[in-house]
């Protein structure tokens, strides 16, 4: 008995090798030629919530929603906005008016054909009171929106809105659809139908997506036949099943990149890339704290981090330090701000300066017989997060600073800490877009309860930029408002700005045509192909 | 007999509203509320959105007109609409997690039982053998190991390095191309590593138990009789203590009846296998009211009717019991 079982351990481990080790026979296939068929299977750790793009905003359903609607506009791979359903648009002299001039002879999934009043309608629904969407505002600040004729569509504003041409960026539903029904009750949310290069075939709540090719695409069809969504919550499975080939593709941790995947096996079978995020980890000060009132403080606490010991420790150095709102490689971000450097001399000064001094030789600074002491508020959940907060710790006591950590369960940290203000400091991260507009996270009306600019941060200058900013279209120009407004946070320190994170995917090597930019790895997915002979799956 | 049942029956109604009105209490005590995810730290969203979803919701009423609320629609089976974006009816969500759910528990539950069982009669019957001494080491390691961590190692080892089991999930990806044969033997392939891990972890509990009864039976004086009798050892064993030593064991049998549809976060994150677990779990998360009271309710009328059957099927199996009324 124990022969047969020692016998069927050597078989597998045999086939085990023989499989992996298959791929090598056909490392260098003749034809590289794009072709149509195969199947992507990617990962995710969340399961959509909607198939309804008005209504859903966690990023597992804007991804599906993204492949199967379009919108009238789009970022390129250079982040520049290109026509999707529009094939143009001009914007009239005043910046009021823009006039959108559609696709010709595009369908909905189920064979419609698609008009301007299926925009017109999607903007009417996002407006109505009785929808529950997340994303009115931009489409409320429209003054009067009209369809001419069939593929004619106008809207102009009250006052001129830069955000206003990526707005349009949006999901356009289908009208004949969802006319004259409740959109929370609308079937769609289960089975979307769109106009965008695949369609939707199946979902299996908690277990997978399936899409299909729109062989019609207005674009062209695209050539990866089949796109599998697959629910994996936990990232080391994940790992596990992109090994076995149960993945195509997946987001790695800092670590997995770094220490796991530097096999040769991995290296054969897997592409990986990297770029820098959209989004960045910050310490917020709650500006309405006497303490973190004078300037000098912020700074010097801003002086004792090391950031780059942070990307370091937590990312494992792939990230970026971040020095204001925006990521280094963004047209928007100004060089020329104020950095920082790790400078723990600097922050004894500036904190002396500012009336705080260790009088009592307990180790930790004291102002009119109160300690430099508060507490760092930040979600459970989040590893980076938790981490750099210990970092920051060690670093903050080290100039005399007394820092306490906390991590509370999300809902109860906004509950109990953010909205009404009680917290010391905060360590949190913003994600955002190409668009530079801040205004929600800075503007001093902003500061209300529930509202963004929970830290209390008030500068006139920096109201006026945002309001400017947001309302002009060049980008030459606009840059000017954004690099005075980078540097006046940049001196204000109301956060210090910690690191912007690197995204670190890994694609099956048999997918060609995959061109990293500033915009990531994923703009021209309808572009990727597997070669004919490396094709894997037939069907 | 059936007075007793019509009465345990009936009991059940005030108990089943005092659970709900407490569940309900304590959900809403929690601090955050089912808006807030997607109303708070999101750039976009617009201020009102807040108050729109509250009345979408009805969470702008008093909380005990909420509660009647809820109880209305509760007494006509109705578990309303989940407060996910998806507002799919409660029912749905649940009774689409729900098999998956069951049968990796009754799965379990077998193996545990035909392991457990054998394991624990024969430890109380060699009692203080190397047999007893190793099998309780071992109960006790895989009880005390986590599973996630075990899960992990042999998903690498089995999954990875063998490659002869799949990693995850439920079903291969060509699932729907297979003939009905290798339909079944890819729905096995899947369930054995989960099926073990489950199991491994409640071989303990019943082994310990079975042979605590089994050692309380064997000092009985029946038993001590049976053996005078000149009964071979194995029908004093197998017939005589055995018979009486599984009493207890369907008590307990009847209390695991909720446990069937209740699911391991852990275990089904690494799995990835969409069970009850994960479904509450996301729902307490992001305080999805209607659905925590699904799943809440349905645990609790389990639970209650699994206690009911325990006592009837122990009245049933014992004639001590029964004949007592």
């Amino acid at each position: 008995m124990m022969r047969f079982w020692a016998m069927l351990l050597v078989l597998f481990i045999v086939t085990a090798c023989t499989t992996n080790e298959q791929p090598s026979g056909m490392e260098d296939p003749v034809d590289k030629k794009p072709a149509f068929g195969d199947t992507f299977i990617e990962g995710s750790i969340g399961d959509a919530s909607t198939l309804l793009p008005i209504l859903a905003s966690d990023s597992a359903s804007s991804e599906i929603n993204g492949l199967v609607y379009s919108g009238l506009v789009r970022y390129d791979g250079d982040l520049e906005i290109v026509g999707e359903l529009a094939e143009s648009w001009e914007i009239s002299e005043d910046n009021l008016t823009i006039t959108f001039h559609l696709r010709k002879g595009v369908k909905w999934h189920d064979g419609s054909p698609f008009t301007s009043a299926d925009v017109l309608f999607t903007y009417q629904l996002y407006i109505d009171p009785e929808t529950p969407t997340a994303y009115a505002e931009s489409y409320l600040q429209v003054k009067k929106a009209e369809a001419p004729d069939d593929y004619t569509f106008r809207v102009t504003y009250d006052q001129p809105y830069a955000p206003a041409l990526m707005s349009w960026a949006f999901s356009v539903l289908p009208k004949h659809l969802l006319e004259g029904k409740k959109i929370t009750e609308s079937e769609l949310a289960r089975h979307p139908v769109g106009t965008g290069p695949y369609r939707f075939v199946e979902w299996q709540s908690g277990e997978k997506i399936v899409l299909e090719a729109n062989r019609d695409y207005f674009e062209g069809s695209p050539y990866i036949k089949r796109f599998v969504f697959r629910i994996i919550p936990d990232t080391s499975t994940q790992f596990l099943e992109l090994q076995t080939g149960g993945l195509d593709f997946m987001t790695l941790s800092p670590l997995q990149y770094d220490r796991q995947t530097d096999t040769l096996a991995f290296k054969r079978l897997f592409n990986k890339y990297r770029y820098l995020a959209f989004g960045y980890t910050y310490l917020g000060y709650n500006l309405k704290r006497p303490m973190f009132q004078d300037r000098r403080v912020r700074q010097a606490l801003t002086y004792a981090i090391d950031k780059q010991e942070i990307i370091n420790g937590v990312l494992l150095g792939y990230g970026e330090a971040a020095t204001g709102p925006y990521k280094p490689d963004a047209w928007v971000y100004n060089t020329e701000v104020p950095r920082y450097d790790y400078n723990p001399e600097k922050a004894r000064q500036l904190l002396a300066e500012a009336g705080w001094s260790d009088t009592d030789n307990d180790g930790i600074l004291d102002k009119n017989g109160a300690p430099f002491q508060f507490t760092i508020v930040t979600n459970q959940g989040n590893d980076l997060r938790s981490k750099a907060g210990e970092i920051i710790q060690r670093r903050f006591r080290q100039v005399g600073v007394d820092v306490q950590l906390r991590i509370i369960e999300w809902a109860t940290f906004l509950k109990e800490f953010i909205n009404p203000g009680n917290f010391d400091a905060t360590i949190l991260g913003w994600s955002g877009g190409p668009e530079p507009d801040q205004f929600e996270i800075w503007h001093s009306s902003k500061t209300g309860p529930r509202e963004l600019n929970f830290i209390g941060y008030k500068n006139p200058e920096v109201d006026m930029l945002l309001e400017k900013g947001r309302r002009i279209f060049d980008q030459d120009e606009r840059k000017l408002i954004y690099d005075r407004f980078q540097r006046i946070l940049a001196e204000d320190q109301p956060y210090t700005f910690l690191f912007v994170g690197e995204a670190l995917p890994a694609v099956a090597s048999r997918f060609y045509g995959i061109e990293p930019t500033a915009a990531g790895i994923r703009y021209n997915f309808n572009q990727w192909y597997v070669p004919q002979g490396l094709q894997k799956f037939s069907r | 007999m059936y007075r007793y049942l019509l009465r345990r029956l009936l009991m059940m109604i005030p108990l089943l509203i005092g659970i709900t009105l407490i569940s309900f209490t304590v959900i809403h005590l929690a601090p955050g509320e089912p808006t807030d995810m997607q109303t708070q730290m999101n750039p976009q969203a617009s201020s009102d959105l807040q108050a729109k979803l509250h009345k979408q919701y009805g969470l702008d009423k008093p909380l005990h007109e909420q509660y009647l609320l809820w109880l209305g629609r509760f007494v006509r089976l109705d578990f309303g609409e989940s407060f996910a974006q998806d507002n799919r009816p409660v029912l749905g969500k649940i009774t689409e997690r729900l098999p998956v759910t069951i049968l990796l528990n009754v799965l379990s539950l077998v193996v545990i039982l035909t392991v457990a069982l054998p394991l624990g009669v024969i430890s109380a019957v060699r009692r203080n053998s190397f047999f007893d001494r190793a099998t309780t080491v071992l109960v006790f390691v895989g009880f005390a190991m986590p599973s996630f961590w075990l899960a992990l190692l042999m998903m690498d080892w089995l999954g990875v390095r063998l490659g002869v089991l799949p990693v995850s999930g439920l079903k291969s990806l060509g699932y729907e191309y297979m003939s009905l044969s290798e339909q079944l033997l890819d729905r096995i392939a899947h369930l054995v590593v989960p099926v073990f891990i489950a199991a491994i972890g409640g071989l303990a509990g019943f082994s310990r138990y079975m042979r605590s009864n089994m050692l309380d039976v064997i000092r009985q004086d029946y038993i001590m009789t049976a053996r005078a009798k000149g009964l071979s050892e194995r029908v004093v064993i197998y017939k005589h203590a055995l018979r009486n030593a599984l009493l207890p064991v369907i008590t307990i049998l009847g209390l695991s009846v909720p446990g069937l549809i209740g699911g391991s976060v852990i275990f089904e994150t690494i799995f990835a296998i969409p069970g009850m677990g994960k479904l509450f779990y996301d729902g307490v998360m992001m305080r999805d009211y209607p659905l925590i009271m699904g799943v809440l309710v349905i645990g609790a009328v389990l639970t209650l009717v699994g206690n009911l059957l325990a006592d009837v099927s122990y009245a049933l199996a014992d004639p001590r019991i029964r004949n007592s009324e």
